[in-house]
């Protein structure tokens, strides 16, 4: 399989998380969809890092993936920060910004 | 058709099958499970590219921990209130025609791209290669992560303390 069949495949998970992130109302929903688009991400790094025979994509890999977690982990507390304070995770009701 | 080529075909179904699951099932619980099938087909696809240490991590802490942090997330915020563990979305012409439309930019930019299709050799001890390269020029992005991660975690913990 060429360079451009894990791209494209990346590049299909990518706007199928986006999908999820633009019409998900739960939060943890949308968490979801935005994991799945760094996810797309790290394909497209490993996939541009073995065709060029050079290995730093894969050791940035490690580091994105690292975020990822760290950013998941925080975003969940503050879903469940946000839960206890206004006891609910829908994100049209979560408008405490609204001018 | 060679062994390579089916399991990145299978692969691929599986991988976008399971996405589209994650965004379109109503159950929560079940969009997660859904999800920890796309990030371990996420790991089969590292596999293929001979990135055995990554797809060892996806597994560990994508498939591991985030999916547990997720499912403790939905625990503890949908059973509090006693509803069901249902989803709704809103928009979805719009979400749809705007991922499409993205969906078929890239596609054609990756298309009209000139891209090798060959694999240079590589070392024959990539996860070998990779700590190497980690703890010798990575070295402060490796130790900034380490903060990064503390960080993250006491960010957690301040958030989700009990009342007092």
């Amino acid at each position: 399989m060429g360079l451009q069949a894990y791209l494209t495949l990346a590049a299909v998970v990518f706007c199928i998380g986006l999908f999820g992130v633009m019409t998900r109302r739960n939060t943890i929903g949308i968490l979801l969809g935005i994991e799945l688009m760094l996810n797309s991400v790290n394909i497209n790094l490993v996939a541009f890092a073995r065709y060029s025979g050079d290995v730093t994509g894969m050791v940035f890999t490690v580091f994105t993936i690292c975020i990822t977690v760290t950013e998941a982990a925080l975003g969940l507390a503050i879903v469940i920060l946000l839960f206890r304070i206004r006891r609910t995770v829908t994100a049209d009701q979560l408008d405490l910004l609204k001018g | 058709m060679s062994a390579d080529v089916l399991a990145f075909w299978s692969l691929a179904v599986v991988l976008v099958g399971s996405a589209l699951a994650v965004v379109l099932t109503k159950n929560l619980f079940h969009a997660v499970l859904w999800l920890a099938l796309a990030l371990t087909g996420t790991a089969g696809v590292f596999l293929l590219l001979d990135a055995e240490f990554l797809a060892a991590v996806q597994l560990l802490l994508y498939a591991g921990g985030i999916v547990t942090i997720v499912v403790f997330a939905i625990v503890v915020t949908e059973r509090l209130v006693g509803e069901r563990i249902s989803q709704t979305s809103r928009r979805i012409g719009a979400g749809a025609v705007v991922a499409a439309g993205l969906l078929l930019m890239l596609v054609r930019t990756i298309a009209q791209q000139r891209v090798p299709d060959a694999r240079p050799e590589m070392a024959a001890d990539l996860t070998r290669t990779i700590g190497e390269t980690v703890l010798t020029r990575f070295v402060l992005p490796f130790e900034l992560l380490a903060v990064l991660m503390l960080a993250g975690l006491m960010g957690a913990i301040y958030f989700a303390r009990p009342d007092d």
